[in-house]
């Protein structure tokens, strides 16, 4: 038996609207000091650790749009009758770090989903790619990141 | 600093480091990178509702950790190219992790070298496997 139905699946392959980010050192420095940093050029905010990009290009809502869970209502993608989502596993292809004040472009694709028998019940894995680039074109990293709803 | 690619072997491991979050770190991780899901701060919620055994640590923090364990190696000898990683076992506050890794790879045509990584919990399992691929400056 599966859970997943024909509109579940016709959303592989859809892409999110651009989502511009401006990067700004502050925020590096924020990032560096709650992720434990030890390198200068990350606690200084010059250079983004490359772990800075999971959800730089996340949607920001206002609190009633918001779940009770505190996750993301309207974050694009199918809706699973499974409640539970947790962060399954990332993978991150660079061309160069994110710097201090980087006008940055991500776009958002679904490129699969799929599901799995875990030991405590069913499992769908959404595999989402972000592909980052400068605003002049240049291309700054890939992320695949899989969501598992449970 | 510079890493001479000929010094290097398959097996070498990478320096090992604990951490050990609390909610304090958990607070400013999650304010960080936007992340609101309750499981990261609300102890009852998340063992009520979400049926947790206590306060979940984000599986990406601990990714960014298990990236430092490369990077601190490397410094500013060269750059990360790929990285990889994966949350298999959910870790709780108040447990200690511990990042470690060891060379698996080395090219010198392309002076790059692959790591396979780990972060472990006090019992010793891995919470999260990962792996990375660093290019050495010429």
């Amino acid at each position: 038996m599966t859970l997943l139905t024909k509109e579940h699946l016709a959303w592989i392959g859809q892409s999110e609207p651009p989502v511009e980010v401006e990067v700004s050192r502050r925020d590096i420095v924020k990032y560096s000091l709650a992720t434990e940093q030890v390198q200068e050029r990350y606690l200084r905010g010059d250079e983004a650790p490359p772990m800075f990009i999971f959800n730089l290009f996340g949607p920001l809502l206002e609190i009633p749009k918001m779940r009770t869970d505190g996750l993301l209502k309207g974050f694009a993608g199918p809706k699973f009758p499974l409640p539970r989502v947790m962060a399954g596993g990332v993978e991150l292809a660079f061309q160069r770090p994110i710097r201090a004040g980087d006008r940055l472009i991500g776009v958002r694709t679904i490129t699969d989903i799929y599901e799995k028998e875990g030991s405590s019940g069913p499992l769908i894995f959404t595999v989402r790619s972000l592909k980052v680039s400068a605003a002049d074109g240049e291309a700054i990293l890939e992320e695949q990141q899989t969501s598992i709803s449970r | 600093m510079r890493i001479e690619l000929e010094k290097l072997s398959i097996g070498d491991e990478l320096p090992v480091r604990a951490h050990t979050a609390t909610n304090v770190t958990l607070f400013m991780y999650n304010a960080a990178v936007w992340n609101p899901h309750r499981i990261h701060y609300d102890e009852r919620y998340t063992t009520e509702v979400e049926k947790h055994p206590g306060i979940v640590i984000d599986g990406p923090l601990q990714g960014d950790w298990l990236s430092q364990c490369v990077l601190n190696w490397l410094g500013d000898a060269g750059s990360l190219s790929n990285f990889r990683y994966s949350n298999r076992r959910a870790a709780y506050l108040g447990e200690t992790l511990t990042t470690g890794g060891r060379i698996t790879q080395i090219d010198p045509a392309k002076r790059s070298v692959g790591f396979e990584l780990f972060v472990k919990n006090e019992a010793g399992e891995v919470t999260t496997p990962g792996s990375a691929t660093v290019t050495l400056n010429g």
